[in-house]
C-alpha cells in the first residue's frame, strides 16, 4: 500500500538529466582537459535506423535477453497480483471488524442479509448500503487463518518477484557488459585497420572519446534503461489490466491521467534538455577561458590582462551561474509536477472510491489496492517518458561509434603475398607519385635506386614534409603511382607486415609507453633475450645510464615519460631498433638540442645504428647530410632536388642556398 | 568540505533558511496526507458520510497543492544557491590563481587548477543541491513519519525497529562492498584511456614494429579487466533494489498481520491501519533515497578539500606596502649574487649570479638543460623571488615595486608560445590596445611573419584558436615575438623563443629586431649557438652558476663549458 508521492517517494533513476546533464553520465570523469568538456551528443541523425543497429549489436545475447523478458514478465505479474492479495486481507479486517461490531448491535445468528435488513429499519441506510457490498457474518470477528493464509501467499509473492527480479538484473548486467565489451573490441580492432590517413586527418581527442565516453553512455543505457523500458510497458500494461477488472469508471480517471503525465515529463525534459545544452556550451567557454588564462598566466601577467581576464571570467562564470540554474530548476521541476498529477489522480480515487465504498459497489480493501495501481500507473509513465530523452542522446553516441566502425578500411594486403625473408636493403623508387590531396600533387615521377648500405639524407626546411617519403616507403599511405620495390619485390606484393619487419624506424617524436624501461626496448622484438636487451642498450649507450637508475631496467616510465630527458629517450627508441635488428632503417635527427653530452651519445648510437644497413634519414646535421650517397632536397612538401652533396651544390639551387644560410654561414661565423 | 561550505554559503543563508522552511511544510504536508486519508475512510467511508469524503477530499487537493507550489519553489531557490555557491567558488579559485607566484602555480600545475576550478567545483554543487532536497527532507520525513506512526499506533512503531535497522544492514554492507568496486572502475577507465591514447599517438612505431597484435592484446587484457569491476559492480546493485524493495513489501505484510490482530482486539480504528502503513512507507523511501546519496558526500568532500587547497595556499609573493614607483624606466637590468632555490629542495637551481643587462646591448644566456637558464629569466618579471641575492631594475630592487610596475616595462616571449582564442589582431594588440594596424603589420616584419599573415584568410582578423593550435609551431612563435614587440617594452625577454624557427628566419628576425629595439635591453635564452653568436654578452651557465661572460670571441678563447657547446652543435666529425 503506497501513499501520497513525496519528493522523497520517488523513481529509481532520477527522472531525466537531473544528475549532470544528457550525454555525460555513467562514472566518467571526462577526457583530459585538452579537448575540454565534452558536450552532450548532438540529436541522432537517424534514430530509427541507428536503433535497429544498436538493438542488433545485442543479438548474439539474445538468449539471455529471452531469459530476462521471461522472468520480468513474470517479475511484474507479481508485482501487479500483490495489491489484489492485499485488498483481499484488508477486505477480512474490515469484514471482521464490521462483522464484530455488528455483533454488538444485533443477536448471535444473525445473517448478513438480516442485518442490512435491521440497519434499513433503523433508518441506517448508508451503512446497509455499505454492507451490501461485503462478506459479513455479524458477531464473527476477523478471521485470522484465513488473513494469515493471504499473507503468506503474499510473501512469497513479493519474495519470487524480488528473487526473478534479482535474477533478470543480474543476466541483464551479463548482456550489457559483454555487448560493450565486444563493441570497444570491435572499434579497437577496427582501429588497427584504419589507414593512418583516418589518424591524421581526425583529432586523437575525437576518436578517444568515441571508445570511452560515447561506448560508456550506451553501456549506462543497455544497463539501466533497457531493464526499465521492459519492465515499464509490461507494469503498465498489467497495471492497467488490473485496474480495469477492479472497477472500470477509476480506472477510466487514471488514464485520462495518462497523457497528462506523459505530456508534462516531454514537455519539460525537452526544455531542460535545451537548457542543460546551455549549461553544457557555457561550461565549455568558461573552461576555455580558465585553461587558456593558467596556461597562458605569464603572458596573462606580463601584458598586463589580470585584472581584464578576472572581468571577463567573472561575466562568463556569471552566464554559466544563469544556465546552469534554469538547467537545475526546470529539470528539477519533473519530480513535484508529477507528484502533483498522481497526488490529484490519488484525491480523486479517494473521493470517488469511497464514494463507491460508501455506496456498497466497492470493498474498501478494492480501493486500496487501486490507489496503489495509480501509482504503479503513474511512475513507469514518468520513467518511460523520462528515457526517451536518455535515448536520444544514447542513439547519438551510438551513431558516432558506428560512423566509426563504417570509414573505410585500409587496401587488404594481397591474396597471395611474396615473402621476404632476410633483406639485403636495396630499396627502389620507379616512377612514384603521391598526393595527399587529389588537387594537391605532391611528389611526381620520383625515380631513385638505393643500393644496399647506403644513405639516403632527406633535407628542407621545417614544414617541408619531410615525412611523407617515410608514410610511403611504410606503406602508411598507399602511393597514387609508380611503385617501391624492397629487394626487387613490389611493396604491394607482400604483406604490411612483413615489409614493416624489414624496416627499422627512430622518429623525433619518440614514442614510449606506460611500462618498464626493459619491456620498452623489447618493443622492438618480442621473444628478446634479457642479454639481448642489454647488448642493444649498450650498442644505443644507454646502458649506463639505465643502470644508474634506481629500479635499473625496471624503471617505469611514466605517462609520457616525464622522468627521462627528450635525449633519454631518443637513445631508448635507438635501442629499439638495435634490437629489432632490421635491415632498413628511417631516421629523424633531432632538431632541438638536447643537453650537451647526451646529444654527442645521440649522434654516436645514431652512427653505430646506421653501419652497414640502408638509412633514410632526415637530416639536420651537416655531417650526416654531406656524408650521404643521396640527398633528396625537399620544399612545400615536394621533392625539389636530388643528387649527392657536391652535385647539388653545383647546381647552384634551392640546396646551394639552404647549405649556405643553414650551415656555411654560422659555421664560418663561430669558428 | 564543512570549512569550504560555511564560508561561501553564508551569503545565502537566507535562502537555505527558507528552502529548510519549504523542505519542513513539505514533509509536513506529505505526512498530513495519510492521516487525511484515513480520515476519509473512518469518519467517511466506515460512518458513509459522502459530504464529508468530499469535504476532505478538496482539503487533500489544497495540500497537494501546497506541496507541489513548496516544492518548487524550494527547487528554485535550492537550484540558486548550489549555483551561486559556484560560480563564487570558481571566482574566488580564479582570483586567487592569477595571484599564485610561479612557485605556487608550479605546485599545483596548470591542469590541476583547471579540473579543480571545474569538476571538483561541480561535484560539490552536486551535493549541495541534493543536500538541499533530499538530505534535509529525508530526516524530517522520517522523524516526522515516527512521530506520526506512533501517533497511529505505539506498539505497532515497534516494527520499525526492526525494519530500519534492517534495511540500513542491506545498504550499508552493498554500499561498502560498492564503493571500492567504483574506484577500481575509475582506475580502470583510466587504464583503457590511457592503452588507447598510446595507441593513437604511437600508430606509426606501432605499425613499423608490427606490434598491432600485440597491442590488441594489452587493449583486451584492459577491457575485459574493465568489464570484470563494472559486471560485479552492476551485478551488486542487481542485488540492492530488489532486496530493499523485497524489504518494503514484506514489512507491508508484517504491518498487515501486527495490525490486524490490533484491529481486531479494538485497539486500532482500521483506518489507522492503512494510514500507518503510508508512513512506514515514507520513512523507509526517505532513508533509502538518503542512504544512497549520501553515497555522492564522500566524492564532493574529497572535491571540496582539492578546492580547499587552493584557496587556502599562501601566496608566497606579494606587493610592498610603500612600493617605489618609477617614472619612466629605462629598463636595466642588474642580477646582484642571485641565488634560487625552489622551496624544500637541498640544493639551489642558481648560485652566485651577478650582471648587468643595459639598455641598448643583447645578453645572451646558454647553458645545457638544466643549467638553470629559464629559472634565471623568470626572476627577471619576478615569477618567482630570489632566495639571496638581488635583481635590480634601474636599480630598484624589484621586490620593492608593485608587480605591476614590474612587468609594466617587460616584453615576454615564452619558451611555449602561447595565444589566445580571437584574432591575430586581438593576440598583437594584448600589451598594447591602442596599436595601430600599421604598427601591428610593422612588428609582424620584424617577426617576419608578415607573409604568413597576409596570406591567412582575413589577415589581422584571421582567426586564431585557442592556444594558438591552427597555426604552425613556427608560427605561433613569430607571433609571440610580434606581440611582445608590439606593446614596445623597455626589457624584452625572449626564453627559447627562437627554437621553432629555422636558421634563416631566425637571423633574419634577429637582424630586423636589432635594427627597431635599439635602445631596449633584450635578454635572450637559446640552445642555438648560431643564435646568440653576435650578442654584446653571453652568460654561460653550468650546473646553476655562471661558467663565463663575455663576447663569442672571449669565451671561445677562454670558456672550455663555451667551446663544448659551441663544438657539439655545429659539427659533428668528432661525434662520428
Amino acid at each position: 500500500m503506497s501513499g501520497p508521492t513525496g519528493s522523497t517517494a520517488g523513481q529509481r533513476r532520477p527522472a531525466g538529466p537531473a544528475f549532470g546533464g544528457p550525454g555525460r553520465r555513467g562514472p566518467m570523469g571526462g577526457g583530459p582537459m585538452g579537448h575540454g568538456m565534452m558536450l552532450p551528443a548532438q540529436k541522432a541523425r537517424n534514430f530509427r535506423g541507428s536503433l535497429r543497429r544498436l538493438v542488433g549489436e545485442l543479438r548474439p545475447e539474445g538468449p539471455g535477453i529471452a531469459v530476462v523478458m521471461v522472468l520480468a514478465i513474470i517479475g511484474v505479474i507479481a508485482q501487479v497480483l500483490a495489491p489484489r492479495i492485499l485488498a483481499n486481507a484488508t477486505n477480512l479486517l474490515f469484514d471482521g471488524l464490521i462483522g464484530k461490531t455488528l455483533g454488538q448491535y444485533l443477536p448471535p445468528g444473525t445473517t448478513q442479509a438480516q442485518a442490512e435488513a435491521i440497519l434499513r429499519a433503523r433508518g441506517q441506510g448508508q451503512v446497509a448500503d455499505m454492507l451490501s457490498g461485503m462478506t459479513v457474518t455479524p458477531g464473527v470477528g476477523v478471521d485470522f487463518g484465513a488473513v494469515g493464509q493471504i499473507l503468506l501467499v503474499l510473501a512469497a509473492l513479493y519474495l519470487v518477484g524480488a528473487a526473478f527480479q534479482w535474477v533478470s538484473y543480474y543476466i541483464m548486467a551479463g548482456v550489457a557488459q559483454r555487448t560493450v565489451y565486444r563493441l570497444r573490441q570491435d572499434v579497437d580492432r577496427k582501429l588497427g585497420r584504419l589507414p593512418l590517413r583516418y589518424f591524421d586527418s581526425h583529432p586523437h581527442g575525437d576518436i578517444l572519446s568515441r571508445v570511452t565516453n560515447d561506448i560508456d553512455n550506451i553501456a549506462t543505457t543497455l544497463q539501466q534503461s533497457l531493464m526499465q523500458i521492459v519492465t515499464s510497458v509490461f507494469t503498465i500494461i498489467g497495471v492497467l489490466i488490473m485496474m480495469l477488472t477492479l472497477s472500470p469508471l477509476l480506472a477510466l480517471i487514471s488514464v485520462m491521467v495518462v497523457p497528462v503525465a506523459a505530456g508534462a515529463t516531454l514537455v519539460i525534459a525537452r526544455q531542460s534538455q535545451r537548457q542543460f545544452a546551455a549549461q553544457w556550451r557555457e561550461t565549455g567557454t568558461l573552461t576555455g577561458r580558465v585553461e587558456e588564462t593558467h596556461t597562458g598566466q605569464t603572458i596573462v601577467k606580463v601584458f598586463g590582462h589580470r585584472d581584464d581576464a578576472i572581468r571577463r571570467f567573472d561575466e562568463e562564470n556569471e552566464r554559466l551561474y544563469q544556465a546552469s540554474f534554469r538547467a537545475q530548476f526546470i529539470s528539477g521541476i519533473i519530480q513535484p509536477t508529477m507528484n502533483f498529477v498522481s497526488n490529484l489522480n490519488y484525491v480523486a480515487i479517494a473521493v470517488i472510491g469511497g464514494v463507491q465504498v460508501a455506496s456498497g459497489t466497492m470493498p474498501l480493501g478494492d480501493v486500496q489496492a487501486f490507489i496503489q495501481y495509480s501509482r504503479q500507473f503513474t511512475m513507469p509513465i514518468t520513467q518511460t517518458a523520462s528515457i526517451m530523452n536518455v535515448l536520444q542522446s544514447t542513439i547519438a553516441s551510438a551513431e558516432r561509434v558506428f560512423e566509426l566502425l563504417d570509414e573505410p578500411e585500409e587496401v587488404p594486403d594481397t591474396e597471395q603475398p611474396r615473402v621476404l625473408e632476410q633483406a639485403v636493403g636495396q630499396v627502389v623508387l620507379d616512377d612514384v607519385s603521391f598526393r595527399y590531396e587529389p588537387e594537391t600533387p605532391l611528389i611526381e615521377n620520383l625515380n631513385e635506386v638505393v643500393q644496399p648500405g647506403q644513405t639516403v639524407a632527406i633535407v628542407g626546411p621545417t614544414g617541408a614534409g619531410k615525412t611523407t617519403l617515410v608514410n610511403l616507403l611504410l606503406r602508411f599511405y598507399e602511393i597514387d603511382g609508380g611503385r617501391i620495390a624492397v629487394d626487387g619485390i613490389d611493396a604491394r606484393e607482400m604483406t604490411r607486415d612483413n615489409l614493416r619487419r624489414t624496416f627499422g624506424m627512430v622518429l623525433q617524436d619518440t614514442w614510449l609507453f606506460g611500462g618498464t624501461i626493459r619491456e620498452n626496448i623489447a618493443y622492438g622484438r618480442e621473444d628478446a633475450t634479457e642479454e639481448q636487451i642489454r647488448e642493444a642498450a649498450r650498442a644505443a649507450h644507454v646502458d649506463h645510464f639505465v643502470r644508474a637508475l634506481p629500479e635499473g631496467y625496471d624503471t617505469v616510465i611514466s605517462d609520457d615519460a616525464a622522468n627521462l630527458s627528450q635525449g633519454e629517450r631518443q637513445l631508448l627508441t635507438i635501442a629499439r631498433a638495435f634490437l629489432a635488428d632490421p635491415q632498413i632503417l628511417i631516421l629523424d635527427e633531432a632538431t632541438s638540442s638536447v643537453d650537451t653530452r647526451t646529444e654527442v651519445l645521440v649522434q654516436r648510437a645514431m652512427a653505430n645504428l646506421m653501419k652497414g644497413r640502408t638509412s633514410f634519414v632526415i637530416a639536420h646535421r651537416l655531417s650526416t647530410i654531406r656524408d650521404a650517397d643521396i640527398i633528396l632536397v625537399m620544399n612545400h612538401g615536394r621533392i625539389v632536388e636530388q643528387g649527392t652533396h657536391e652535385q647539388l651544390l653545383a647546381r647552384r639551387g634551392f640546396y646551394f642556398d639552404l647549405y649556405n644560410s643553414q650551415f656555411v654561414e654560422p659555421l664560418a661565423e663561430a669558428v | 568540505m564543512t570549512r569550504l561550505l560555511t564560508t561561501y554559503l553564508a551569503p545565502y543563508r537566507r535562502q537555505i533558511a527558507l528552502v529548510v522552511a519549504l523542505l519542513t511544510v513539505q514533509a509536513v504536508a506529505n505526512l498530513y496526507l495519510p492521516n487525511l486519508n484515513a480520515d476519509i475512510i473512518n469518519n467517511g467511508v466506515v460512518k458513509g458520510d459522502l459530504n464529508y469524503i468530499i469535504r476532505t477530499g478538496a482539503l487533500m487537493l489544497a495540500v497537494t497543492l501546497l506541496l507541489g507550489i513548496c516544492a518548487v519553489v524550494a527547487i528554485y531557490f535550492g537550484a540558486r544557491t548550489a549555483m551561486a555557491f559556484g560560480r563564487d567558488v570558481r571566482g574566488a579559485m580564479f582570483r586567487k590563481a592569477l595571484h599564485f607566484s610561479q612557485v605556487e602555480t608550479n605546485h599545483f600545475g596548470a591542469p590541476s587548477l583547471i579540473t579543480r576550478n571545474t569538476n571538483d567545483v561541480t561535484q560539490v554543487q552536486m551535493v549541495i543541491v541534493m543536500a538541499l532536497n533530499v538530505m534535509i527532507l529525508a530526516p524530517i520525513m522520517s522523524v516526522g513519519g515516527i512521530v506520526m506512526a506512533l501517533r497511529q499506533d505505539v506498539p505497532l512503531t515497534g516494527l520499525l525497529a526492526v525494519i530500519i535497522p534492517l534495511m540500513a544492514l542491506v545498504i550499508g554492507s552493498l554500499v561498502v562492498r560498492a564503493m571500492p568496486l567504483f574506484r577500481s572502475m575509475q582506475v580502470k577507465i583510466d587504464r583503457i584511456n590511457q592503452v588507447l591514447r598510446e595507441n593513437l599517438s604511437g600508430i606509426r612505431v606501432i605499425r613499423a614494429f608490427v606490434r598491432t597484435d600485440h597491442e590488441e592484446r594489452r587493449f583486451d587484457d584492459a577491457n575485459a579487466d574493465l568489464t570484470d569491476t563494472s559486471l560485479r559492480v552492476n551485478r551488486l546493485f542487481a542485488l540492492m533494489i530488489p532486496a530493499l524493495f523485497a524489504i518494503l513489501n514484506l514489512s507491508t505484510v508484517a504491518i498487515m498481520w501486527f495490525g490486524g490482530l490490533r484491529i481486531d482486539s479494538g485497539a486500532m480504528p482500521i483506518g489507522n491501519l492503512i494510514a500507518f502503513l503510508q508512513y512506514v512507507m515514507q520513512i523507509l523511501f526517505a532513508v533509502m533515497m538518503a542512504t544512497i546519496m549520501f553515497i555522492m558526500v564522500p566524492r564532493g568532500a574529497a572535491s571540496a578539500e582539492r578546492i580547499q587547497k587552493v584557496l587556502e595556499t599562501e601566496i608566497s609573493l606579494t606587493d610592498p606596502a610603500e612600493p617605489v614607483s618609477v617614472a619612466v624606466p629605462r629598463g636595466e637590468v642588474e642580477f646582484h649574487e642571485v641565488e634560487f632555490r625552489y622551496p624544500g629542495a637541498e640544493d639551489p637551481v642558481l648560485r652566485g649570479i651577478s650582471f648587468i643587462a643595459t639598455p641598448g646591448t643583447t645578453t645572451a644566456i646558454v647553458g645545457s638543460t638544466g643549467s638553470g637558464k629559464s629559472t634565471l629569466i623568470n626572476l627577471v618579471p619576478r615569477f618567482y623571488d630570489a632566495t639571496a641575492g638581488q635583481i635590480l631594475i634601474d636599480g630598484v630592487d624589484v621586490r620593492d615595486l608593485r608587480q605591476e610596475d614590474v612587468w609594466r616595462p617587460i616584453g615576454l616571449v615564452p619558451q611555449q608560445a602561447f595565444l589566445f582564442g580571437g584574432t591575430v589582431a586581438s593576440n598583437l594588440r594584448y600589451g598594447n590596445e591602442q596599436a595601430t594596424d600599421d604598427e601591428l603589420w610593422q612588428a609582424l616584419g620584424i617577426a617576419q611573419a608578415r607573409d604568413f599573415v597576409s596570406e591567412m584568410p582575413g589577415g589581422l582578423e584571421a582567426e586564431i584558436d585557442q592556444g594558438g593550435t591552427n597555426v604552425s609551431g613556427g608560427q605561433r612563435q613569430r607571433l609571440a615575438i610580434a606581440r611582445a614587440v608590439v606593446k614596445r617594452p623597455r626589457i624584452y625577454i625572449f626564453d627559447d623563443s627562437f627554437s621553432a624557427l629555422d636558421f634563416k628566419t631566425d637571423s633574419l628576425l634577429r637582424a630586423a629586431l636589432r635594427e627597431e629595439v635599439h635602445d631596449a635591453t633584450v635578454i635572450i635564452v637559446a640552445q642555438r649557438v648560431g643564435t646568440i653568436m653576435n650578442a654584446d654578452q653571453i652568460v654561460v651557465l653550468d650546473a646553476g652558476q655562471v661558467a663565463g661572460i663575455g663576447t663569442h670571441a672571449e669565451l671561445m678563447e677562454h670558456c672550455e663549458t663555451y667551446r663544448e657547446i659551441v663544438f657539439s652543435q655545429l659539427t659533428a666529425e668528432e661525434a662520428a
